[in-house]
């Protein structure tokens, strides 16, 4: 993985006395509370319902077992012991006290970590493929684009006071799955017809208040041009892009308001007068940060079903909590932060430390965050699973459900955020109560919730195939419900199905809406497809069939 | 005492008058008009005998002032509020793009948090709170280096780059 060298080490150190002399203003009364407010934002600092909150950015979701360690060791020291995992690969502290915060960032500093630009109006922490690297079909290695990305949106002079927050995430292959069409931009990967590889450039998707799904800028943008395309974009955006209207001031609104083309032809314009420019890509660079992802030390392996004789129990975590490889032997193997009793995305300090010795152990001592919540070792020999799954089971950190039904994805909610209508935690608990027979759950093959606790949707509501969204009604807390949507490669938002309904019986309405689903499909005909097929209205019917109790 | 400013990195007395909508003085002396009114009255306004300046608001374009600019020795622009970041980019245009080199005044809610990437964007004069101007030299200093490329005209000694 990219590892600091004497500048960014000594930018990240800089930011810290940056930050310990900006909360010293504050608290001395110097700074007021609106200006420290802009300022700890770019800090990942937020004042949230109960306490403030810390958001760590863990750049495209890659960790080294010492840095994983040293949030444990932050999450015991200065927090309530655990963390939250975020749908944007990055972790947040729920308890930290603000005076300890220029510490922690020291501590992270230490490790070559920072919470820079995790909030605020700037350009975010870019997200990827948490298969990065490993998987077989992949073009190039996004992470090294990511690099690249982060390093030049890092304390960017022009783009630090954006009308409003700015994400992107780069895919290295046709799979998406790092979201990529509901960012503000999406970097893909991919080769023109003479097989050079560059980039495609989507631009305006979002979700929130009004969701969209990203369109094409550019077809095809040769490598070295990545920064000058992405610049051309930022500056159109921060010079057009709305300010007089929070709600509004997404790229996606503008986008939306001048059309893709015109837009397309804005960027263009701008794009021709820098191109050239010191922002185009150094050769010299590039290959100094490919050189920080280079293969770990595989061992010369052959496929096998390592799970043929084993137990029932092992075979249904192998075959959904691990994936393919491109090297043979290998596997990725999931670690589901998505057991029935926790708050999906939660990890305790004494799980982040064991998952950390288990990379030592299992995977070249590197963890990966995924966007759906869960934990990734990239890296595992297939002959060592049995004993991976063991150690992982004994810790709680085995639920065999990746990419199923109880894999949800889903916000703080009511519990921590300030901004919530209703809860998501106690209905993610509630979901996973009902839902407890696995070989139910299994038969439904490959389907996903995504539930948020409102419309700022931070847990992709929209693009769930099923999608929960808290609202609130006279004080209570209800929910609307949507199907169809994906954030995949075939990327759509859901269709809503009807009213809301009350918080007791969201678990039983998504039984319904799967009652539908297996009434109709054919043959392997996944949730998504039929509600393609038919339409929201069969399942529309059958929940609103009788009234919903209040 | 005149206000004082943040001029190449010292404070120093500010010479300019902002004249807003009052009539050109007799004497010469150094004026800000507003881009609206530079628009209206630029023909009048060039045959000034002091030097001249124009502020923009944020929504102004720069490219509007782009002609003009061999005839003025000061270009402001104004930030109305702490979270509007489009004078950063008017400012890299003009030197970036139009190559103005006189002075290039961040005006407005300009404050020590920000000195360090308005310098970096080519301003090199901000029109701090008093109580600021002490001390506000050593946010040049906030980062010793730089990931990516921009003109730093603002800034007093070169950053490392990679
Ligand atoms: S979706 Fe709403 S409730 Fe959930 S974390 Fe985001 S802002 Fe908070």
């Amino acid at each position: 993985m990219y590892r600091y060298d004497t500048m960014d080490r000594a930018l990240v150190n800089e930011r810290v006395e940056q930050f310990r002399d900006q909360t010293r203003r504050f608290v001395e009364g110097s700074l007021s509370e609106e200006e420290f407010k802009l300022l700890r934002l770019r800090n990942g600092l937020y004042i949230q319902r109960h306490a403030p909150m810390l958001r760590v950015a863990i750049p495209y979701g890659l960790l080294s077992s010492l840095q994983l360690r040293t949030l444990a060791a932050i999450a015991r020291r200065f927090d309530r012991g655990y963390a939250h995992f975020t749908t944007r690969q990055n972790l947040q502290y729920n308890w930290p006290a603000l005076q300890d915060v220029p510490d922690i960032l020291a501590q992270l500093a230490q490790v070559e970590m920072h919470a820079i630009q995790t909030s605020g109006n700037c350009i975010r922490n870019v997200t990827s493929d948490h298969l990065a690297g490993i998987t077989p079909n992949e073009l190039d290695d996004p992470r090294i684009w990511c690099e690249i990305i982060r390093q030049w949106s890092s304390f960017h002079p022009e783009f630090s006071f954006l009308p409003r927050k700015f994400k992107i995430a780069v895919t290295g292959t046709p799979d998406d799955r790092a979201a990529s069409q509901v960012h503000d931009v999406g970097v893909h990967l991919v080769r023109n017809e003479t097989g050079e590889i560059g980039f495609e450039i989507l631009a305006g998707g979002g979700l929130g208040r009004t969701p969209i799904i990203g369109q094409v800028v550019r077809e095809f943008l040769p490598r070295q041009h990545l920064l000058s395309y992405l610049e051309a974009i930022l500056r159109i955006y921060n010079r057009e892009g709305r300010r007089d209207n929070l709600q509004k001031a997404r790229i996606k609104i503008l986008v939306k308001a001048l059309g893709i083309e015109e837009f397309k032809r804005r960027v263009e314009a701008e794009w021709l007068l820098i191109k050239d420019s010191a922002l185009q890509l150094d050769e010299r660079e590039v290959a100094r940060i490919r050189a920080f992802f280079p293969p770990p030390a595989y061992r010369c392996l052959t496929d096998r079903d390592v799970a043929a004789d084993q137990e029932k129990a092992f075979k249904a975590w192998y075959r959904y909590n691990t994936h393919a490889h491109k090297m043979p032997g290998y596997r990725a193997v999931f670690i589901s932060l998505k057991a029935p009793d926790i708050a999906p995305g939660d990890a305790t300090d004494a799980q982040m430390d064991f998952i950390a010795d288990l990379a030592d152990r299992y995977s070249f001592g590197e963890v990966r965050v995924t966007h759906t919540q869960n934990l990734l070792l990239g890296d595992v020999e297939q002959e060592r699973a049995f004993e991976l799954w063991q150690a992982l089971r004994s810790a709680g950190l085995a639920t065999p459900n990746i990419g199923t039904l109880t894999d949800m994805i889903c916000c703080p909610g009511l519990d921590f955020c300030s901004l919530a209508n209703a809860g998501s935690i106690d209905v993610a608990r509630q979901i996973n109560q009902r839902f407890d027979d696995y070989d139910y759950v299994y038969d439904l093959g490959e389907i996903d919730i995504k539930m948020s606790g409102c419309m700022n949707a931070c847990g992709h509501h929209h693009v769930g195939q099923i999608g929960i969204l808290g609202v609130e009604k006279h004080g209570e807390e209800w929910y609307q419900i949507t199907i169809g949507g994906s954030a995949s490669a075939d990327a759509a938002l859901g269709t809503v199905i009807g009213p809301s309904v009350a918080k007791a019986e969201v678990a039983e309405t998504i039984a319904k809406l799967l009652a539908v689903y297996v009434e109709h499909r054919q043959e392997d005909e996944r949730f998504l497809d039929v509600v393609r097929r038919l339409g929201v209205k069969p399942f529309k019917e059958r929940v609103y069939a009788t009234p919903i109790a209040a | 005492m005149p206000r004082q400013l943040l001029r190449n990195g010292a404070v120093v007395a500010d010479e300019w008058v902002d004249l807003n909508d009052a009539p050109l003085p007799q004497d010469s002396r150094a004026v800000i008009v507003g881009f609206d009114r530079w628009r209206n009255e630029r023909d009048n306004l060039r045959q000034y005998a002091g030097k001249l300046g124009v502020k923009l608001e944020p929504a102004h374009k720069v490219e509007d002032l782009a002609a003009d600019l061999p005839r003025l020795a000061l270009v402001a622009a104004n930030f109305p509020g702490p979270g509007d970041g489009r004078g950063y980019t008017q400012a890299r245009l003009l030197r970036e793009r139009y190559g103005f080199s006189g002075e290039l005044r961040a005006a407005g809610y300009v404050r020590r948090d920000q000195v360090f990437f308005l310098a970096r964007c080519g301003f090199n004069a901000m029109d701090l709170p008093e109580e600021e101007l002490p001390g506000a030299s050593a946010a040049f200093k906030t980062f010793s280096a730089a990931y990516q490329s921009s003109n730093d005209a603002g800034l007093p000694e070169r950053l490392a780059r990679r």
